[in-house]
Formats: C-alpha cells, sequence, structure tokens
C-alpha cells in the first residue's frame, strides 16, 4: 500500500517511564480522511501514545518514528505539533472560563492591526468558525457561562481556527449528556467530510460503532488488534474482547437484588442556586431508598442531580430552603459534611480530579481521609493503621499500583476512582451516593466497579447511583426516578423502564 | 548509591538542603579559620535566629493552606510591647505579663482568622492590613520608646541550662542529658519505624541499614551536644534552642500525625475535595492564622527578653525571614506541600548564611543581596525540578539506573 495515503504512522513507539514500560512497540497508522478510533483500559497506554504523538513528551524521550503527512517529524513541544497540524481536545478542557469565546479561540494568536487587537475581526471569525461547529451564538459569551457540551465544540472550534489536518479527541463525550454526543458525533462526520482527520479516543463502544472507519485496540502497552471497518458494521463484542483479553458476556454483572427497609428518605427538598437569586435547582424533591437497594437518578446534564445529592450531603451546595432527611426513620440535621458523614452518608462525586481527589496527596493518606479518627488514638495518627487500610483497599479492590506510598496522580482514571471508593467505603456508610461513579472509564474497570456496587447493596447499604448512561442505570438499578430542572419527574421500576420512556421524563415535566 | 538510597530511607529530595547546609557550615568554618565550629558562635547563632524560626514554624502551615501572613513581624512587636509596657506600668508579675502578651497574640489571630475564614478574604490583604495595625499600633502605645522588660525574661530570650552533677564529663551535663534523650528518642522511633516496616509489605528493610542509619545520627546529635555543652562555664545548649526545639517536636507531631495536620494539608491540596470529604475548612483556616500569631507573640516575648527591652522597631521584616525559610525549606507557593522539618532546615539555612557571611566581614548590605538569591535560586531549583518531573541532582545521583 502506498504510504501517503497514510496521514499519520506511529512506528515502533516505546516509551518507559522509570520502572514501567508505558508503550512496547506500539504501531499506529492512520487514513487520510477517516475516523480512526483508539480503544484500550484505563492505563493501557493510549493517553501516553498522544502524549507522545503531540509532543508532550519531546523527540528523544521514546524510541520509534512517527511519519506524519510523509516526513517524518520530531517533535520537541506541543507547538511544533500544533504547527504540523495536530491537534488535542482532551478530556479536561481547558479554557479560561472568565474570558469570551472569540478571546479564547484567538488566544495566542490575536489578530492584529496597527499594533492593537483587531476585534470586529476577531468576532467576525469566531462567528464564521462556530457556524461550522454547529454553534450560532454570540462570541462575546464567557466560556464558563457555556455548558459542558458548547464548550467542547468551542475547544474544536479553535483546533479548526488553526488549519488543522489531524484531530485528536481524547474521550470526547465523556462528559457529555446524549443529545451533546449525538450532536458531537456527528460534527466529526461532517469534519470528516471536510477532509480532516480524526482520532478518537474512546471507551463508548457504541459510539465507536457509530462514527468509526478503522480501529486500533491498545493493551497494556502494546498494539493488538488494528482493523478498517464498515460503517455500522463493528463488532463491539471483538473490540471488548481484545480490550480485556477475555470476553465479557454481559456488561453488567449478574446479580438479585434483596431490599430491605426504607433507611433514607428526602421530603418536599428544596434549595436555591447560590450564583442565581431566586432560582431554585431542587424543587420540592422526595424519594427515599430501601437498604441494599441500588436506586438510578437519571436527568440531563444541568438537570439538578448533582445539585440534588450535593445539598443533601451537608448543604455542600446551595441556599437550603426547606425539606427533611429522616434516616432509619429518625429525622436528621445535616448542616455540614461532617454531620452527614458521621449520620452514614458517602459521596463519591462526579468530578474525580477537582472534588474528590487531593492530587497532592498518595494512596494511603487519601484512602484515611475522610474517616481520620478511625485510625487516631490518644489524638494522633496511627501511620501503621494507615498503611494496613491502604493495602486492604489496594488487594480488595485490585488498585494497580507499586505501592500505596506513591500519589494518586500517578494511577490511572479507573484506579483512581477505586482510591476514591476505598475512601468513602472507610467511612463504613449506610447510604451511598454515587455521582458519574464511571465516568471515563473503560470497559473492564467498570465491570470491577458495578460487582463492587452490587457487593455493597448485598451488605445492606443503600446506594444512589446518578449516571447520564442509560443503559448502566437499566443495567444496574432496581429502581430509577427521572429529574428534570429540578424536579422529580418519575419513579419507575427498572424492569419496566426503556431508555425511551426514561428519555420523555427527563426532557419533559410530567405534570 | 543503592546503599545509601537505603541508609536514608525513600526520599532523598528532603536531603538536598540538609547537604546544602551541611556543606554551608563546613565551607564557612574553612574560609573563617574554624570560627564557624565553636561553641560560642553556635550558641549564639541558635539563640539569635530562634524566634525568626519559631514564626517559620506558624508561617509554614500558614502557606500549606495556600495562604501567607504578613503581619507576623508587627504582631511580635505589638505583643513584645504590650508585654513591657504591662510589667512596667501595673507591677504585676512578669509571667502574667507574658499571658497578657499571648493572649494579645491569640486575639490578634483571631481577628486574621476572622476575615479570611468568614468574609473570605484573603490572607494576604488580611494580613498587609494587619501589618499597618499592628505595626503602628506598637509606635502610638510605646510614643516611639523603648521600655525595658522584667529581668526575669532574659533567662527565655538567650539564657543556659542550669549546671549541675560530676564535672568529669567535661561539658554542660544538661546538655549532655538533651543529647543523650534526643539520641535515645532516634534510636527507639527508628526501631519501632523498623518493626513495622514489613507490615503490609512483607519486606523489612535491612538491619544493616538501621544500624547505619542509628550510627550515622548518633554522632551528628553527639558532636552537636558536644559542641554546645563544651562552651565556657556557664553556657549550654541556649534556652531559645530549646524552646525552638520543643516547638519544632509539638508542630512536626501536629502536622505529621493530628487530624488537624491533615486538614491543614487537605485544605492547602484541594479545597473543594477537602470540604466534601468532611473538612470544615473554615475552622482550619481560622485556626491556622490564630496559631501563626501566637507563636508571633512567642517570638516577640523571646526577642524582647535577649533584648532586655521592648522597641517601637522590633519585628520589622521578620515576615520576611519567615517567609524565606518556609520556601527554601521547599514548600509550594501554591500550598498544600511542605513540612515543618524542611522548614527548620531553611531558616537555618538562612541563618547559617547570615552568621557565616558575618564572620567574614561581609556587610549586611551584601549579606542582604546574597540572601535574596539565595532564596530565588532555592525556588528556582525546586521548581524547575517539578516542572521536569525530575528529582534534584542528588535523588538523580541515587537514581536506580
Amino acid at each position: 500500500m502506498e504510504n501517503n495515503s497514510f496521514i499519520l504512522q506511529m512506528k515502533g513507539i516505546t516509551k518507559e517511564f522509570p520502572g514501567v514500560k508505558a508503550l512496547d512497540d506500539v504501531n499506529l497508522s492512520v487514513k487520510t480522511g477517516t475516523i480512526h478510533a483508539i480503544c484500550g483500559e484505563n492505563g493501557a497506554g493510549k493517553s501516553t501514545l498522544m502524549k507522545v504523538l503531540s509532543g508532550v513528551y519531546p523527540y528523544g524521550t521514546y524510541d520509534g518514528e512517527i511519519i506524519f503527512g510523509g516526513q517524518e517529524m520530531k517533535f520537541r513541544n506541543i507547538k511544533e505539533s500544533e504547527h504540523a497540524g495536530i491537534a488535542i481536545i482532551h478530556q479536561e478542557l481547558t479554557m479560561i472560563p472568565e474570558l469570551s469565546i472569540t478571546e479564547n479561540i484567538f488566544m495566542g494568536n490575536e489578530i492584529i492591526k496597527h499594533g492593537m487587537v483587531d476585534w470586529a475581526e476577531e468576532k467576525r471569525r469566531t462567528y464564521e468558525i462556530l457556524k461550522k461547529v454547529g454553534l450560532s451564538i454570540n462570541p462575546d459569551i464567557l466560556i464558563k457561562h457555556l455548558g459542558v457540551g458548547q464548550q467542547q465544540l468551542v475547544e474544536i472550534a479553535k483546533a479548526l481556527s488553526k488549519n488543522v489536518k489531524l484531530l485528536i479527541l481524547d474521550e470526547p463525550t465523556s462528559a457529555l449528556n446524549e443529545a451533546d454526543s449525538e450532536n458531537l458525533l456527528d460534527l466529526m462526520l461532517d469534519l470528516k467530510n471536510k477532509g480532516i482527520t480524526c482520532i478518537m479516543i474512546s471507551h463508548k463502544l457504541n459510539e465507536i460503532a457509530a462514527v468509526s472507519d478503522a480501529v486500533t485496540v491498545i493493551r497494556d502497552g502494546h498494539t493488538v488488534e488494528s482493523y478498517d471497518v464498515e460503517a455500522g458494521k463493528v463488532d463491539e463484542d471483538k473490540i471488548i474482547k481484545a480490550m480485556v483479553g477475555r470476553s465479557i458476556e454481559n456488561r453488567y454483572p449478574e446479580h438479585k437484588s434483596n431490599p430491605g427497609e426504607v433507611i433514607f428518605e428526602v421530603d418536599d427538598w428544596c434549595v436555591e442556586d447560590p450564583d442565581v437569586e431566586g432560582r431554585m435547582v431542587c424543587k420540592n424533591a422526595s424519594f427515599n431508598v430501601r437498604a441494599g437497594e441500588i436506586v438510578g437518578f437519571a436527568g440531563l446534564m444541568g438537570a439538578g442531580r448533582t445539585e440534588l445529592m450535593r445539598s443533601i450531603f451537608g448543604r455542600n451546595y446551595g441556599i437550603y430552603h426547606k425539606g427533611t432527611i429522616k434516616i432509619k426513620g429518625r429525622e436528621v440535621k445535616l448542616t455540614s459534611v461532617e454531620s452527614a458523614i458521621k449520620n452514614g452518608i458517602a459521596y463519591v462525586p462526579e468530578d474525580r480530579k477537582n472534588l474528590g481527589l487531593n492530587l497532592l496527596d498518595s494512596i494511603r493518606k487519601t484512602v484515611v481521609a475522610a474517616n481520620l479518627d478511625k485510625i487516631t488514638k490518644k489524638g494522633l495518627l496511627d501511620l501503621n493503621d494507615e498503611k494496613k487500610a491502604a493495602e486492604e483497599y489496594r488487594t480488595s479492590l485490585k488498585i494497580k499500583t507499586s505501592s500505596v506510598d506513591r500519589g494518586v496522580t500517578t494511577l490511572s482514571g479507573g484506579n483512581q476512582q477505586k482510591v476514591v471508593l476505598s475512601k468513602w467505603m472507610f467511612t463504613e456508610p449506610d447510604i451511598l451516593i454515587l455521582d458519574e461513579p464511571t465516568r471515563g472509564i473503560d470497559v473492564g474497570a467498570k465491570y470491577e466497579i458495578y460487582k463492587l456496587i452490587h457487593q455493597l447493596a448485598d451488605e445492606g447499604k443503600a446506594v444512589i447511583l446518578v449516571s447520564s448512561e442509560l443503559p448502566e442505570l437499566l443495567g444496574m438499578a432496581d429502581r430509577i426516578y427521572t429529574i428534570f430542572e429540578g424536579t422529580i419527574t418519575g419513579e419507575i421500576g427498572s424492569s419496566e423502564a426503556s431508555q425511551e420512556g426514561l428519555m420523555k421524563r427527563m426532557t419533559i415535566t410530567s405534570n | 548509591m543503592k546503599y545509601i538510597k537505603q541508609v536514608l530511607g525513600g526520599d532523598l529530595r528532603q536531603y538536598t538542603m540538609v547537604l546544602a547546609l551541611g556543606l554551608l557550615i563546613i565551607i564557612f568554618n574553612i574560609i573563617s579559620g574554624g570560627r564557624m565550629l565553636t561553641s560560642s558562635n553556635f550558641q549564639n547563632l541558635l539563640s539569635g535566629n530562634a524566634y525568626v524560626l519559631i514564626l517559620a514554624l506558624g508561617m509554614l502551615m500558614v502557606i500549606v493552606i495556600g495562604q501567607i501572613d504578613l503581619s507576623v513581624g508587627s504582631v511580635a512587636g505589638f505583643a513584645g510591647m504590650v508585654m513591657a509596657l504591662v510589667a512596667k506600668n501595673y507591677s504585676i508579675p512578669w509571667w502574667a505579663a507574658v499571658l497578657v502578651a499571648l493572649a494579645i497574640g491569640v486575639l490578634a489571630g483571631a481577628w486574621h482568622g476572622f476575615f479570611l475564614s468568614q468574609l473570605g478574604i484573603p490572607g494576604f490583604i488580611t494580613t498587609l492590613g494587619g501589618m499597618m495595625i499592628f505595626r503602628g499600633g506598637v509606635i502610638w502605645i510605646s510614643r516611639s520608646i523603648s521600655v525595658p522588660a522584667p529581668q526575669e525574661l532574659k533567662w527565655f530570650g538567650s539564657g543556659y541550662l542550669p549546671e549541675w552533677g560530676p564535672s568529669f564529663t567535661g561539658m554542660n551535663n544538661s546538655t549532655l542529658l538533651l543529647g543523650i534523650i534526643g539520641i535515645a528518642c532516634y534510636i527507639f522511633a527508628q526501631i519501632k519505624k523498623h518493626k513495622h516496616s514489613g507490615d503490609a509489605t512483607g519486606v523489612k528493610d535491612p538491619v544493616w541499614a538501621l544500624v547505619v542509619r542509628i550510627v550515622l545520627m548518633s554522632a551528628i546529635i553527639g558532636y552537636f551536644t558536644w559542641l554546645f555543652g563544651s562552651g565556657r562555664v556557664g553556657t549550654s545548649f541556649p534556652v531559645p534552642g530549646l524552646i525552638l526545639l520543643v516547638l519544632t517536636i509539638i508542630y512536626h507531631i501536629i502536622t505529621q500525625r493530628t487530624k488537624f495536620g491533615r486538614h491543614v494539608y487537605a485544605v492547602g491540596g484541594n479545597k473543594a475535595a477537602a470540604a466534601l470529604s468532611g473538612v470544615n475548612v473554615k475552622r482550619t483556616y481560622f485556626l491556622t492564622m490564630m496559631n501563626m500569631s501566637f507563636l508571633s507573640a512567642v517570638a516577640g516575648i523571646l526577642f524582647v527578653g535577649r533584648a532586655t527591652a521592648a522597641g517601637p522597631a522590633d519585628g520589622t521584616s521578620w515576615e520576611m525571614d519567615a517567609i524565606a525559610s518556609v520556601f527554601i525549606g521547599g514548600a509550594a507557593v501554591s500550598g498544600g506541600v511542605g513540612t515543618i522539618l524542611a522548614t527548620i532546615v531553611g531558616g537555618l539555612v538562612m541563618a547559617v548564611l547570615n552568621n557565616g557571611l558575618m564572620l567574614m566581614g561581609v556587610g549586611a548590605d551584601r549579606t542582604q543581596v546574597i540572601k535574596g538569591f539565595v532564596l530565588l535560586a532555592a525556588v528556582a531549583f525546586d521548581v524547575y525540578n517539578k516542572k521536569s518531573g525530575k528529582s534534584s541532582i542528588i535523588g538523580r545521583l541515587f537514581a536506580n539506573k
């Protein structure tokens, strides 16, 4: 095959970190004008590969060669790869929230006229670029006022403004709701028609099936499989098998639930938005959870799911108006997170890096962070107990690390999430609120977390599962509440529920 | 190299500054013709810098929570002045005056802590205000005149431990006892640590490493015991040094081994995540600021004791020395990182620099310039290492390649 039909060829890429071989002889060939999906488990080496490609790890720190547009590239930094026409849209968005869309798009590339920024021209061009990504909004709007989905589109628009030839999207839909995800996938197809090549790193097999022309699977730093696919004919099971090295018959483990008494009741819960006066983020929300029951909360991004959970968790969010919480039939006033924890509630936040973890901490310190009293003896922390606890969870949750003394940043996303879960299991809660516990986590680790959730339910804990992924809710929950604009719009047993039925309640108020 | 690593234990980064400190002492000793490593010089060095190091203990915690306190010098001066004035004008016993000064410190800290934790005004602004208020306050209440301090305080500021027991030891026996206690505590802690080293992983540290570690540390403590104890009769390890030592141990334990200490690091590392883990962020802010001003008062009292009078300019720019010590000790400007022990080492580097340059006859002007460069170099070195993701030069030497 002619080499020039490939826009990118990475040959024999090997990258070592002290003590670990992150990539071992990885090959990747991407044809011009295609959408190429890369999948693999957490820590398989996908992100490392992309960092090599974009020059985050400069030439010389890895072995192998990169051929882009027919020439060998030796990128020393991100600027050089950008200049060559490679742009990465990261999982974490990298725009400045206090600046406008225009300012962000032209950040570092300002149009200068007579020594001053030509705002009129910048705005005009921004407007045009935004149209290309299907956004028709005022370019003066500040980034912080946009939803996550729109922010992502602006990031893509920014890449387009730099004449990008190869666009790399790192888990582009992990933070998006269904509608925004579909919108983004459509945009990718549209860009493909315009001749822009895309690499998509994704865990979502249905998305890969929908748009990709070729799939490369990486496992443990090796290329496992790489093949072209005909549109719409991706064999999902084949990918899963390649990713985990085993076949997953069922993406959700078998579980027989055995709900007991109602142990957690929230009644008539009303909370006001702390930023917008008079706007209620929770309106008369009432729900209950039984011991040993997994209750799902379905709602679109911004529907108020997280706000509801965080306001319950010791009024961590919003201005409390009214409402009562009963735990095991007894009314409790939870005015601080500390009191919520003491009353047996645990909350695993959706934003792992900003809310779930102190990224400076080691694994062992993180595990005990929410229940220091448990390892305190005569006023002093017992560091041996701390280590023992950390090692226990490392074994039981299969946290992949060489030592619990290592920093949490050295872990992959799935393992970080396991550490966060350990931290909350260590508080011995009766009620566990899990807010998007499997976001940005690969199929294999998801399965393990699902099993863990089942195990927690079997131990008689009440589990609240907030998720954007409807199949996940249908596969895991015993009962599902739908929420729309701060109001609980429905309650449905998961055996009677369907994706369409749920979506209907998540978008239209039932009354 | 692997063997040295095993002796020192995992993290070699922290030894960079210790090594720098050791080299500084040796180099200055050679240049000054042996005047650095003498009993009287080290006694002076310690009692003359104890107050700044005490401030650095509190400043470390303030910087770890991601704040800064500019008021410490002014609060120290104010507390010292109030103490001297009440002792002189109301003829109350000296210890009551000391309690008044400590109370002033606690109140000043509560004032700063209130604005930071309840109103959310950054510590920089809150304490900049405090710096002006308390500096103005000192000058106001003293009418710009020095006030003599109670004689009893001299012992705290520059006194020595008592002489007792047999004389065949050839040194001050209080100092000797202190040294022996120090070595005993170290051995006890090391053995206890060694016992538990295999608990979780099943792999114990080698015994020879433990022995080498103990011998090495005992030699160092022993040497300094001799250095401090063998001076002129009547001198010993200085009292302010002992106060500093006790406070260092207390604050080391607070930061490393208590719930509050963990909360300090948690708030500095990620405030939102800390709040969601049940940490009372406001209370942590408040207590840390209050503690800082309390230690400022302690430092002010020691200084007044040493100077035998409280002056209107006492404490001027002490905050800068304290902040510099913390950063030379490797704390992060963004918060969340830094330790008490490293801060003490950082403070000692500054103190030894001051002292060594003075012995060499370098003027205060040029000393200031050199200290400025050292601060920049130390922090730049740290930032560079963090940025490139490498360990320090020392760490690289020891890397298992």
